[in-house]
């Protein structure tokens, strides 16, 4: 049940771009055409799910028993590339078909601030457990994906829109998201992933 | 004649500083970096602390100073080893140098201000992923001196610093009623909407229309 509240409160509560600012630059970028902007949402579910348990491990079975928490932000960055390294070679191998519609965004992903912001987020501020820590990491990304997705469907509708011509482009999209964070205000108090923290 | 030289060899020093400087290339990256290359409003990049991290005045400025700081001393590493970094690992190289600035950044943040550390959060910690931060490494310092990389990255902190500025005084005192937390407004009624998400959003779109409508010139571009 707590599982299924996490994964719920990171999609809806705690959406990772729309309550947290995280990973707003691809957002904008690859929000132009509804194709690129799902590949992308697929990748982040995907790299999401797998960094937030690897640096849950590496925090408690290393970096805690040794003392080394310092280390901690060079740990968690290389991990999180080393990791996108293999996504992108198991995909290329066992599933080519995705692999070729992610193209140049699956390594984009490394400098991608959702993932990173993910692992800080709940490893080190929220202090979640081993299931909780995978639940948000799958929730996260898909309430991730949801934000773009939903971002490129009204931005496809706005390509032949009277947009003043400063505003065209990135201002809009910001302003879309603006209002698009507003509606998500409505589900706030609902569920608060820092309570399933230890 | 030889009076007039005299004068033109007593004179040539006496050009004040505000003269020379302009001239040089270092200042030229300077200027370009910090308006025509504005990391916020021109190269719409480094978008999660700018929104995360300026629902107050000096939170955007502290955030700023901590990026630059950490901008700063990554390009400068990054140019002083260019010549022993091999290519193919460049980009692994540069990361573990910016991550390993902004640790000290962010211990040093934590022992000396520990309340703003706590305010700012895990938005320190995200210089790491700061698109720009790295941008200035892969673009100017693997290519650059290690001094003229500095400056470089100088110019693209101040411009970063300058827009969070900016955008911490307007969302803190329409949200608070206050700048730098002193109370400029008594008696106001806080607008709920400029210190919640939805309000960072809406800002910074008004501000890129408004850069964008005064002065159309220069890139204007998504990174990822």
């Amino acid at each position: 049940m707590d599982i299924f509240l996490i994964v719920l409160g990171a999609i809806l509560t705690n959406n990772i771009l729309l309550t947290t600012f995280l990973g707003i630059c691809p957002f904008i970028g690859v929000s132009g055409e509804y194709a690129s902007a799902s590949g992308m949402g697929m990748a982040v579910i995907f790299v999401l799910t797998m960094t937030l348990p690897a640096n849950w491990l590496i925090k408690h079975f290393i970096l805690d028993p040794l003392g080394v928490s310092y280390l901690s932000l060079i740990v968690y960055i290389v991990t999180i590339a080393f990791l996108v390294q293999v996504v992108e070679m198991f995909m290329k191998r066992f599933l080519p078909a995705l692999y070729s519609s992610l193209g140049i965004f699956l390594p984009l992903i490394t400098v991608n601030c959702a993932i990173l912001g993910g692992v800080l987020f709940a490893i080190a501020t929220w202090n979640l457990g081993f299931m909780e820590s995978v639940a948000y990491g799958f929730g996260g990304g898909v309430g991730w994906a949801l934000a773009i997705i939903l971002m490129a469907a009204i931005r496809e509708r706005l390509r032949f829109a009277p947009i003043p011509e400063g505003l065209k482009g990135p201002g809009i999209a910001l302003i879309i998201a603006g209002l698009m964070a507003m509606s998500f205000v409505g589900f706030s108090g609902m569920i608060n992933i820092r309570d399933f923290g230890g | 004649m030889a009076e007039a030289i005299q004068i033109q060899k007593a004179s040539a020093p006496a050009i004040p500083l505000t003269q020379r400087l302009p001239q040089t290339k270092g200042w030229k990256e300077l200027v370009r970096d910090i308006w025509d290359d504005n990391p916020t409003f021109r190269m719409i990049l480094a978008m999660c602390p700018t929104m995360g991290a300026t629902n107050m005045a000096i939170n955007g400025m502290a955030q700023g100073l901590a990026t630059l700081i950490a901008t700063v001393a990554s390009s400068a590493t990054v140019a002083a080893l260019r010549t022993i970094i091999p290519a193919e690992v460049r980009l692994p190289a540069y990361m573990i140098i910016i991550a390993f600035w902004v640790t000290i950044v962010d211990i040093f943040l934590r022992a000396y201000l520990p309340p703003l550390s706590a305010a700012l959060g895990p938005y320190v910690p995200l210089i790491i992923t700061n698109c720009f931060v790295l941008g200035r490494a892969e673009a100017f310092a693997s290519q650059n001196s290690p001094g003229l990389s500095a400056l470089d990255a100088l110019g693209v902190g101040l411009g970063f610093t300058m827009s969070l500025t900016l955008l911490g005084i307007v969302r803190e005192l329409l949200g608070f009623g206050s700048l730098f937390g002193i109370q400029i407004f008594s008696g106001w009624t806080p607008w709920v909407i400029m210190i919640i998400p939805a309000g960072a959003f809406l800002l910074v779109g008004l501000y890129v229309g408004i850069v964008k409508h005064f002065s159309p010139g220069g890139q204007i571009g998504g990174g990822a």
